[in-house]
């Protein structure tokens, strides 16, 4: 009997038809767009049409997608990994592992010593999408991406961990010219981590390695970049498709005939049964009432023809588009354009420009600045006066429209920016940092994967009569929310008005999290182009139960601002390139690793125009443009840390070596191990700073994909020493931490109390050692001297009660010593700073946050605003025990708590805090923090960091909030 | 301790506080988790004076209200257990008699936090006038108008020891019933009568349980039994609310039978001997004190009196593999994670998983909120090692938050099941 196996994957549909013998007569795919039912009717019509099968057969349905279909209609339904598990055992027996990548999901499935399944479960990066979603952004089509790699020549660190990390990655690279081929590579090598790193799960990938799936078949390139990754020569083999259609048909038993199929099919009816809102317009009447309302807000657009007065050029370079506008003396604009920059800024304001000068040989530009993620290349480049950071330009912009305006939103393509304006200072900005689910792209996104231009597609939902409710969160589960309300029957209108609803919800509650009306402000500035979807600005009017601003040039309200700006500086003559000289302009950009410091940045450096003027980008600090030393490191404690661990150097001792890796609670408690052992005669080692090379070493057997990025990395500093042939390593669990009275106890967090049990139970090699990581509470010094000694005793039977003793004295003293030493030193940075002037900040974190790795370089990124860096130990120190609206019961954020304190009274000290993406303790502590600061009038400012590598966001927050810290100083000096 | 500094620009708010003489006219209200139990320990709070309501309330407006008022990465439970107060509070007109009961362990996870930031979403919905109570061991807010007194005590461990016995004998008889519906009408029947015996302030005596755990164990011995289909065991763990409520995990236990799965999942009155272990390791490992451990120790064995009452009567009056004594299941950890590993359900966990994998639960649905930490180290961080251990456990570990759809959880307990059908066990056993 032949047997016909049909896999309803994320995007397609496969089928392969078997003969008695099991072999493929027949297969082929179709790409469904959501539209299940009439795909496989379509299919299955040809089946009968080519004379495919003899009559009947045994079928059976497959694929992430399929499931739902196959309840619906009764058919039998085979679980999709466990299909290609079937397929393998049969058509390549004796594989050890798969690695299979499909539309939307990716999976590594291990056959030999005990069959066992990874998927990807709540992150979407490493799959077909994500690569679909960076040849989007890379402007090429997804067939030539492999084409793109084959060429390049050197990798970049792209963050594989998210889509939206992957893009803000990525953007910058874009911008600084770095060529597609080395960006399609990186992408791919992202993609490999990301499938390593998240769903290895502490197991070796090894042996006879079989790719399946779409982006593996198509994808030689991508291939090559597992196995270099690997050390292993995989096999992509015939059909590789097909495998999960082909197990699907070797696992079915059932038996029907085609017209049954079909008939079952055609009557298939779906529920109807779905959650949904509110229509976002019941008639006509409304939407035209809607939109006349907002007709209000526009500023005019006259010819550029008869104006000859002096003009004003704002231009802002954003993540993926380019927009231009001049202004004339009475704020009117008189040119304007939006390009996306295809990656390349440089060119499309080149075109821009030399159009301009050409239509236009009289022009007068008075001045011209520039603002957004290029800011600066546009600026150096076309020698313009001035740059300003979006956010401000923004506000300006808003200003315009509504002065009393206290809060803006700017939705954009990639980016969500929102800020609190109070008392005419920009008093909190939100970016999204962690989500791009609420943003244009991600419309967009979805309109070409359904098949609609993205203007089209959101006017059909505005009648919508049952939008789907899809909540908020991550584009992932949104895809899936999606497949599952066309499932129970939402019309494509139903979906279009749901997702822009999405939008707003989740900028609302994720990007902004805001609770209720009333603490966003009155007075509401839309801006950014994704509000010239009027289903969005319905949405989110009808979200707020607010009237909101929504200028008719919402789309360029930061380029606008830019121009208010350039206005304001009161120049006359603007600097920026001349026609004769845009004439002999030429661009030219070549990379480089700097070799300054162990960063090893990679450089772009774009020369061009006469004389070969540079401009280099990609820089972490100033160093290579400076060719000088890093900005004040001796007002920045973080420095000071580094240098003060680093000098607790190993002393040679009779018992041979300790090794300990700088990680979580042992960072801190450096000094303190180090003195215990030292005493004790051994010869303490510690594994060092933190890389990224470090962090990859350990990736594959970090157990959790979820976990903070300073967890993760336990398992690099521990390959390392292993790696170094240390025997003794020495990594206590510690449930709670050093008792300093700030809190209500002084637990650690679950992940640094207990993480080394994680190490033990995921990385094989440790058996081979002596590995100590035995509960130890230090806030007890009796007990713990007890405790440590039977610990030492079983290993090292020679060791005395009194030396142990004396060890701890010893210990407990070094490392009062050394935090008194940090508070001390704090006490210095802040005096040196208040005697130059200097604003102080308080960089808050964990203790390991001061790794350079972890942190990214953020603290010299903020010494470079000329400021001085303390840190929360330092001002925590002489903070006693105070009430706060949470439990206060660890002890690294009584700190935090305290720190905040510490600094309401003092007027140059502002406070940003680090957090760890995935730290769910955070969650509690910075909404606490906030209240705390925001209470007494300072701003809050949290960073939030994981592997990323990339600054530019990050440089964004700081100088809108140096500039917000600027005005409120000039603010309080009017007064 | 020491002293508090009283500064007087730090923010603490003088929240409403449920004294003893609110006892009358409030009522208490307590989020849903265990169908049988809360349903008991309903009357059985009422039996000590106490007016007392659970909460059904449940579906999207639950999320809605929940993303609303709550940090939105914070963990799904806490989501949950707020946004389904206040969502009830929003349909109730006796706002102003009401007192929220919130559990708060008083461990090193950020669940003892949950309190305050029930607080704090109640002042931002404008219920700030609405009491909170907590419930805990820890001795944290001390000030709250519940009085553990010995017969509440005896009512509400009488009311556990039922539900987790209802519990772990409906698990093991409906997926093989002959006539469908007949245990959740049995367990139907039963709650019914338990509550009206509170009611009665009967049901917590040790003659009371003794009476009905017999009973209980031969009525559900009478459920006539399909034992010609062998079906795939799984048990169910995790992070205890995700694990027990279906409002967190999308009706998994339902799931899985749908499925034609066998279901274990783990009685309650573990997690509170976990509890009480820990007090008692406490003083052991961290020296913690001795009086506390003291006081732990006699739980402990005020409840393994109550266990071993049901071990024997299923032993005796039906056919029906009992459950293990805790003593025997707190062991299971070890060699795989030590018993110092106390935040959230710590090495409880671990012990569970080995313990139902050792049961012939070879399958295992390991489900936690998105983002929990302490099951990065005590659910994902041990699976490697107890598939070293037992190669034939099958583990599955689920997220759970508010945008994780079903359609992606399912299909991942599908593939398990899978896995599951093709190594079935020889005969039929429960």
């Amino acid at each position: 009997m032949r047997k016909l196996g049909l896999d309803i994957g994320s995007t397609t549909i496969k089928y392969v038809v078997l003969d008695d013998d099991n072999q493929i007569i027949a297969s082929n795919y179709k790409r469904h767009y959501s539209h299940v039912k009439d795909n496989m009717l379509a299919i299955l019509y040809d089946i009968r049409d080519k004379k495919l099968l003899e009559e009947p057969f045994t079928f059976a349905l497959s694929g992430s997608a399929g499931m739902g279909f196959a309840n619906g209609c009764k058919f039998p339904f085979i679980q999709e990994v466990y299909a290609t598990m079937c397929a393998a055992n049969i058509l390549i027996p004796g594989t050890d592992c798969i690695i299979e990548l499909g539309g939307e999901d990716a999976k590594i499935l291990f056959l030999t010593n005990g069959v066992e399944v990874r998927m990807n479960g709540s992150c979407a990066g490493g799959t077909g999408a994500f690569i679909d979603q960076m040849a989007t952004l890379l402007d090429v089509k997804i067939e030539d991406m492999n084409g793109l790699a084959e060429k390049s020549e050197r990798l970049y660190n792209i963050a594989s961990r998210c889509g939206v990390f992957a893009k803000t990655d990525i953007q910058p690279l874009l911008n600084q010219n770095v060529s597609k081929n080395d960006i399609a590579a990186s992408i791919f090598k992202a993609v490999v981590n990301q499938t390593i790193g998240g769903l290895a799960q502490g197991r070796d990938i090894e042996g006879q390695v079989a790719y399946l799936g779409g982006p593996l078949s198509f994808m030689p390139e991508l291939r090559k970049s597992f196995d270099e990754s690997l050390h292993i020569q995989g096999i992509c083999p015939e059909n590789s498709l097909y495998f999960v259609a082909f197990g699907a048909a070797m696992c079915a038993t059932d038996t029907i005939t085609l017209d049954k199929a079909i008939d079952v099919i055609e009557h298939y009816e779906t529920s109807g049964e779905y959650a949904h809102i509110e229509p976002l317009f019941k008639d006509q009447k409304e939407l035209d009432e809607f939109r006349e309302r907002h007709h209000k807000d526009y500023v005019e657009t006259l010819p550029l023809e008869d104006y000859h007065g002096p003009l004003y050029m704002g231009v802002d370079s954003g993540s993926t588009t380019l927009k231009v506008v001049l202004i004339d003396q009475d704020l009117n604009i008189r040119y304007s354009s939006y390009f996306t920059n295809k990656g390349n800024p440089v060119q499309i304001f080149k075109n821009i420009l030399d159009d301009l000068y050409e239509k236009y040989p009289n022009i007068n530009i008075a001045c011209a600045c520039s603002t957004g993620y290029g800011e600066d290349l546009i600026k150096n480049v076309f020698t313009l006066d001035g740059g300003l950071v979006e956010t401000m330009a923004h506000f300006r912009a808003a200003k315009h429209f509504r002065k009393d305006v206290d809060f803006i939103i700017d939705i954009g393509g990639q980016d969500i920016k929102c800020f609190k304006v109070e008392n005419g200072v920009i008093a909190s900005i939100f970016l999204n940092e962690a989500c791009s689910s609420g943003c244009g792209s991600f419309l967009q996104t979805f309109a070409n994967a359904l098949g609609y231009d993205i203007e089209e597609f959101s006017k059909i939902g505005l009648f919508a009569k049952k939008p789907v409710d899809l909540g908020s969160r991550c584009t992932v589960f949104m895809n899936s929310s999606v497949k599952q309300a066309q499932k129970d029957g939402a019309t494509i209108e139903d979906i279009s008005a749901g997702l822009s609803i999405s939008v707003v919800k989740n900028a609302l509650y994720k990007v902004i999290r805001a609770s209720t009306v009333e603490s966003l402000g009155q007075h509401v500035v839309v801006q950014g182009g994704t509000f010239y979807n009027e289903a969005v600005l319905r949405a989110f009017e009808r979200e707020l139960n607010l009237d909101v601003v929504c200028p008719n040039i919402a789309g360029l309200m930061g380029a606008y601002g830019a121009a208010l700006y350039a206005k304001s500086l009161g120049i006359e003559k603007s600097t920026i390139i001349t026609k004769e000289e845009l004439q002999d302009f030429h661009h030219e950009v070549t990379y480089t690793k700097c070799g300054l410091c162990p960063n090893h940045c990679n450089l772009s450096i774009n020369s061009f125009g006469k004389g070969g003027r540079r401009y280099i980008s990609g820089n972490q600090c100033e160093r290579p443009i400076t060719g000088g030393s890093h900005g004040d490191d001796k007002l920045n404690i973080y420095e000071y840390v580094r240098s003060k661990l680093a000098s607790y150097k190993p002393i040679e001792g009779p018992r041979g070596h300790i090794a300990i890796p700088m990680v979580l609670n042992n960072y801190e408690l450096f000094p303190f191990w180090h003195t215990f052992f030292t005493s004790l005669g051994f010869t303490v080692v510690n594994s060092g700073e933190s890389s990224h090379k470090l962090y990859t070493s350990g990736q594959h057997t970090i157990p959790s994909d979820t976990v903070c990025y300073p967890a993760k990395l336990v398992h690099g500093h521990i390959e390392k020493l292993l790696s170094e042939g240390e025997k003794v390593i020495f990594y206590p669990c510690m449930t709670y931490n050093i008792d300093e009275h700030k809190g209500d106890n002084h637990y650690n967090c679950p992940i640094v109390a207990y993480y080394p049990e994680n190490a033990i139970n995921n990385i094989r090699a440790l058996q081979n050692v002596t590995f100590i990581s035995d509960f130890l509470n230090l806030a007890d010094h009796e007990r713990f001297e007890e405790h440590i000694y039977k610990v030492l005793k079983k290993h090292w039977p020679d060791i005395k009660n009194s030396e142990v003793k004396r060890a701890c004295e010893k210990a407990y003293q070094e490392y009062d010593n050394y935090l008194l030493d940090l508070h001390n030193k704090g006490q210095e940075i802040i005096k040196q700073a208040r005697e130059e002037g200097k604003e102080i900040i308080v960089l808050a974190g964990r203790p390991y946050h001061v790794d350079k790795e972890v942190n990214h370089g953020i603290d010299k990124l903020i010494s470079s605003f000329d400021v001085a860096i303390v840190n929360e130990e330092s001002m925590a120190y002489t903070e006693r025990k105070f009430g706060v609206n949470v439990l206060n019961q660890w002890t690294y954020h009584s700190r935090l708590y305290a720190a905040a304190k510490h600094i309401i009274k003092e007027k140059d000290m502002n406070l940003i805090q680090l957090v760890s993406f995935g730290c769910g303790l955070d969650a509690i502590t910075s909404d606490e923090t906030k209240a705390i600061l925001e209470k007494n009038g300072k701003i809050y400012t949290q960073i939030k960091i994981d592997e990323i590598t990339n600054l530019g966001s990050v440089r964004i927050r700081l100088r809108s909030l140096f500039e917000a810290l600027k005005q409120e100083r000039e603010g309080l000096k009017d007064e | 301790m020491s002293e508090i500094d009283d500064d007087d620009i730090i923010i603490k708010s003088d929240y409403p506080k449920f004294t003893s003489d609110m006892r009358k006219d409030h009522t208490i209200l307590i989020p849903s988790m265990l169908d049988i139990h809360f349903a008991i320990v309903e009357n059985a709070l009422q039996s000590c004076g106490y007016k007392v309501e659970v909460l059904t309330n449940k579906g999207p407006a639950v999320v809605n209200e929940g993303l609303k008022y709550v940090h939105n990465d914070t963990c799904y439970p806490a989501l949950l257990v707020i946004g389904q107060f206040i969502d009830a509070l929003k349909h109730r007109d006796d706002t102003h008699n009401v007192v929220l009961l919130i559990t708060q362990t008083g461990g090193g996870c950020r669940a003892s936090n949950y309190i305050h930031l029930l607080r704090k979403a109640l002042v931002k919905a404008g219920f700030e006038y609405v009491p909170v109570m907590s419930l805990n061991a820890s001795n944290l807010e001390k000030d709250s108008g519940l009085h553990f007194t010995l017969p509440l005590i005896m009512q509400v461990f009488g009311s556990l020891v039922y539900g987790d016995l209802i519990m772990y004998l409906r698990n093991k008889t409906r997926s093989y019933e002959v006539h469908k519906g007949e245990t959740q009408a049995l367990v139907d029947t039963w709650v019914t009568k338990l509550r009206a015996q509170f009611d009665q302030k009967h049901g917590g005596r040790w003659k009371d349980l003794k009476k009905n755990c017999k009973e209980i164990c031969q009525d559900f011995e009478k459920i006539e039994l399909d034992k010609s289909t062998i079906k795939p065991k799984v048990g169910v763990v995790g992070e205890i609310y995700i694990k027990y409520a279906a409002l967190g995990n999308n009706d998994l236990e339902e799931f899985l039978v749908g499925e034609g799965a066998e279901v274990m999942v783990p009685g309650l009155l573990g997690f509170i001997n976990y509890c009480c272990y820990n007090g008692v390791y406490d003083h052991q490992i961290y020296g913690g004190k001795r009086i506390a451990a003291l006081v732990n120790r006699f739980v402990i064995w005020y409840i393994s009196r109550r266990e071993k009452l049901m071990i024997k009567d299923i032993k005796k009056y039906t056919s029906i593999t009992p459950m293990n004594l805790f003593k025997e299941t707190k062991d299971k950890n070890q060699g795989v994670l030590d018993k110092g590993t106390k935040m959230g359900e710590g090495w409880l966990l671990t012990a569970e998983m080995v313990e139902l994998v050792e049961m012939g639960y070879k399958n295992i649905v390991c489900a936690q909120p998105f983002g929990c930490l302490p099951n990065h180290i005590c659910g994902k961080g041990v699976m490697k090692k107890i598939k070293a251990d037992h190669p034939e456990a099958n583990i599955v570990a689920i997220d759970y938050d508010p945008s994780a759809t079903r359609v992606n959880q399912e299909n991942r307990i599908k593939l398990m099941l899978s896995v599951a059908r093709e190594h079935l066990d020889d005969k039929f056993s429960i």
